[in-house]
């Protein structure tokens, strides 16, 4: 797979940043908001390229809404997101290239085949070499049978495993997964475990929410309940 | 160049999802020829009654018709995570929310476009109206499926949304309607039609401008 250019070289001031060669995703004071309820507040993180992050929490905890806010989905409520030094807010289309976003929805369709969805993702990130890169995608994720599958014959995990080749054929340097395991078998967990490791060697960065005990060698763990304000808190 | 690129990517991936979804894309035309069917069983066969009301008809009915897409358009990619995707893909949620409107005019304004004048037929349409219906369904649909999308982006997510966006969108289209019909009147009536033809590509440019941006605000919103 062809590695991505660094995209921080682009910012003007690369010069006085303080994470020099090695881009870091990070929040400072993050809140989240839904609907009238404060899910978490002052939350922070900070992942650096090769860094795993595992989001741990109760159900409600806002471990999918933390995600989506890294996405660029949901803008946080206070505090910011930063690659490198500069906020994600400055260059949204910079930071839609480099999201990765794997949902609790798998984005299947049931007219298309597995083929056409995770080339399409393909090319839709990089038109060259898209369909090797597609086939690639499919037989790291033990689905190269399934290509000429329409969507409305794949099981829950057949799907889930599509939507991975997808974020695996984007290519993208930042992978935010919600809940990756639902539905895999251990075969596709293992799959996951090897793609997961590859992108971290090539300087990819994963955040993931999980209950599944995730065994990433060196991926740290944010409990994102420790967050919750106390006078709401859904203990 | 490659915005092109990508823009096309959306257009044909709406298209293939609609044609191969086989039902969906006929249903409007069928929907179209049924209801403007009704009209001459309704008030009788009276010729000169029909062919005064013909013109109205066909537009009413071609509204209509072009509503019974329009509540999917974002519905299934929102509930698929679909939708996600596209909103972190290369192309900014206004460009998707046009690419959308386009695919949503080749698979149900083009064909209405199409059926217009047969069904005008039917209605026994004076001949001195055909052009004026050709030009006003040109310049009209385009505008419909604009509008549409706007009023589809702002449902995502609504529970009941079918039944919402006939009262979100149809006061929408009163505008488009009654400056296609003036014109069909007019070349009827020998007058010149170029007013209103211009006054439709009118709402055609502010559809195309508003819609976009308004429909995309409307999309963030709901993937929040």
């Amino acid at each position: 797979m062809p590695s991505r250019v660094d995209d921080t070289a682009g910012s003007g001031d690369a010069s006085k940043s303080m994470i020099p060669l090695t881009p870091t995703l990070c929040g400072e004071n993050l809140s989240c908001l839904r609907g009238d309820r404060l899910v978490f507040a002052a939350l922070g993180f900070a992942v650096a390229a090769g860094g795993a992050l595992l989001l741990r929490g109760a159900n409600g905890s806002g471990k999918t809404s933390l995600l989506r806010m890294v996405a660029g989905l949901l803008p946080p409520l206070d505090g910011r997101l930063l690659w490198g030094d500069a906020p994600i807010v400055d260059d949204p289309a910079a930071h839609r290239r480099r999201i990765g976003y794997l949902g609790h929805a798998d984005g299947v369709k049931a007219q298309f085949t597995t083929l056409e969805m995770v080339s399409l993702a393909a090319r839709l990130a990089d038109p060259r070499q898209a369909r090797p890169r597609a086939d690639q995608a499919l037989a790291d994720l033990g689905i190269a049978a399934l290509a000429p599958v329409p969507g409305r014959y794949l099981s829950a995990g057949q799907r889930r495993r599509v939507a991975l080749a997808g974020l695996l054929a984007k290519g993208a340097r930042v992978w935010l997964l919600d809940e990756p395991t639902v539905g895999l078998d251990a075969r596709a967990e293992a799959a996951l475990d090897r793609i997961v490791a590859r992108h971290r060697n090539e300087g990819g960065l994963v955040i993931a929410a999980t209950h599944r005990p995730l065994d990433w060698p060196g991926a740290e763990t944010l409990a994102v309940d420790r967050f919750a304000p106390t006078a709401g808190a859904a203990a | 160049m490659r915005v092109l690129i990508l823009f096309g990517m959306l257009v044909l991936r709406d298209l293939r999802l609609t044609v191969r979804s086989g039902a969906d894309s006929a249903t409007a035309v069928l929907f179209f020829v049924v209801t403007v069917a009704m009209v001459p069983l309704a008030v009788g066969p009276d010729a000169a009654l029909l062919s005064r009301l013909a013109g109205g008809m066909v537009w009413v009915g071609a509204l209509l018709a072009a509503l019974l897409s329009l509540d999917r358009l974002f519905q299934i990619d929102h509930e698929d995570g679909s939708l996600d995707q596209l909103a972190l893909g290369p192309l900014p949620l206004e460009a998707v929310l046009l690419a959308k409107a386009a695919a949503h005019w080749l698979t149900t304004g083009l064909p209405l476009l199409v059926a217009a004048p047969l069904l005008a037929l039917m209605l026994q349409l004076p001949a001195a109206g055909y052009g004026a219906l050709a030009a006003t369904m040109a310049i009209g649909t385009p505008a419909i499926s604009l509008t549409g999308a706007l009023g589809a982006s702002l449902l995502v997510g609504a529970r009941r949304g079918g039944v919402l966006i006939a009262v979100i969108v149809l006061p929408l289209f009163v505008p488009l309607m009654v400056f296609a019909v003036g014109g069909i009147e007019a070349a009827l009536s020998g007058s010149p039609i170029r007013p209103n033809l211009l006054l439709l590509a009118g709402c055609l440019a502010l559809s195309a401008t508003v819609a976009p941006v308004a429909g995309a605000a409307a999309l963030r919103g709901a993937l929040r």
